[in-house]
């Protein structure tokens, strides 16, 4: 027989990566940029809703995209036809981005760019429902896309990553009437686990709620341009 | 996670001097988030191959979500892919009393025999 002893740690799993995405944040601060995290399944439509609101916003704002991708630069070379700075992650075998890879890609941009003059950053996370809800980058707002091709019960599959959303969006609803689809309940699923996320119904392709979506990202800038001042935004449903 | 796991633990075991001998990782994982026992336990096993954790068990205890309604002021358990919202009101999924962690608990060791 031999003895035994316990040490208790009570220690946060995520913890390594809170750190990283806190001090990831504080950069992003210091520089006065807001940074959205956007998550969603594969094929929800993360880069083409990235390229229609960089090509809304990027007259008056100065983007840079971090673009998280397994293993291709197909989407990074997407969004660089949008003339703004892209920074191409390759997770590899990863299914999510965690804060320390964005370190890295801040880290790159800050190479590439002046990165005192941009005002916004998005990271577009590998697509995949799961992990990425768990692991913070540094963001200072959580996007989640649904499409409305993934079908009504989503939310309810998924629920972490919809609880932790500030802000979803219901993708390609110009491809609802063919799809059977309900809106409504859609919206039902999401409210019962995140009751006070924004939803936007949207569609890359029609523009349908582009203004509304340009709108919530208007409202959420650290350093929001003397044009567009709080009160007058959004007008979507909270 | 695993990997934030096994890294966890490699940090705690080089701050102790000597590092003792590891038995039993205790975790604690809440029903909702996004870590699935099964595979965590299979991919520990796996990933600590070789290493300083080779052998050493992973026990895994599982927290249920439990939610809090302001309104009827009682909790409840929500039915995770079903129903989230208060089986009596039917208000949404507010306050979350459990079900989040994602911890490790404490650590097994052994105690280093005596020089005879």
């Amino acid at each position: 027989m031999h003895q035994t002893f316990d040490a208790v740690l009570e220690q946060n799993l995520l913890h390594a990566n809170q750190d990283g995405a806190d001090c990831n944040r504080a950069q992003f601060d210091a520089w006065g940029i807001t940074c959205f995290n956007v998550m969603s399944s594969p094929g929800a439509g993360k880069t083409a809703l990235l390229g229609a609101t960089l090509a809304e916003l990027s007259e008056a704002h100065r983007i840079a995209v971090i673009e998280g991708d397994m293993t291709t630069q197909l989407d990074a070379d997407r969004l660089r036809r949008c003339g703004v700075p892209v920074i191409a992650i390759n997770t590899g075998r990863s299914c999510h981005l965690d804060s320390k890879m964005v370190a890295g890609g801040i880290h790159q941009l800050s190479h590439e760019t002046e990165p005192e003059n941009l005002d916004i950053v998005f990271v577009e996370n590998v697509g995949n429902l799961v992990c990425p809800a768990e692991f913070e980058v540094g963001e200072h707002a959580k996007v989640a896309l649904l499409s409305v091709t993934e079908g009504e019960d989503k939310p309810l599959k998924y629920p972490v990553m919809f609880r932790e959303a500030d802000c979803l969006l219901v993708t390609k609803v110009d491809l609802a009437p063919y799809v059977d689809v309900d809106l409504d309940v859609i919206e039902a699923n999401i409210r019962q686990i995140n009751p006070n996320v924004c939803v936007i119904p949207i569609s890359a392709k029609t523009k349908a709620g582009m203004e509304t979506w340009l709108n919530w990202i208007r409202s959420r800038l650290r350093t929001a341009p003397v044009e567009t001042p709080l009160a007058e935004s959004p007008a979507a449903s909270t | 996670m695993t990997k934030a796991l096994i890294l966890t633990v490699k940090d705690w075991w080089e701050e102790q001097d000597p590092p003792p001998e590891i038995e039993k990782v205790h975790l604690i994982v809440g029903q909702f988030t996004c870590v699935e026992p099964v595979s965590l336990q299979f991919a520990f096993d796996v990933q600590t191959r070789d290493t300083f954790l080779d052998g050493v068990k992973l026990e895994i205890a599982e927290k249920p979500l439990i939610a809090y309604c302001a309104h009827c002021q009682a909790e409840y358990r929500p039915e995770i892919g079903l129903q989230y919202a208060c089986p009596t009101c039917g208000r949404p999924m507010e306050e979350i009393r459990s079900g989040r962690e994602l911890k490790i608990d404490r650590i097994e060791c052994r105690v280093p025999s005596a020089p005879s």
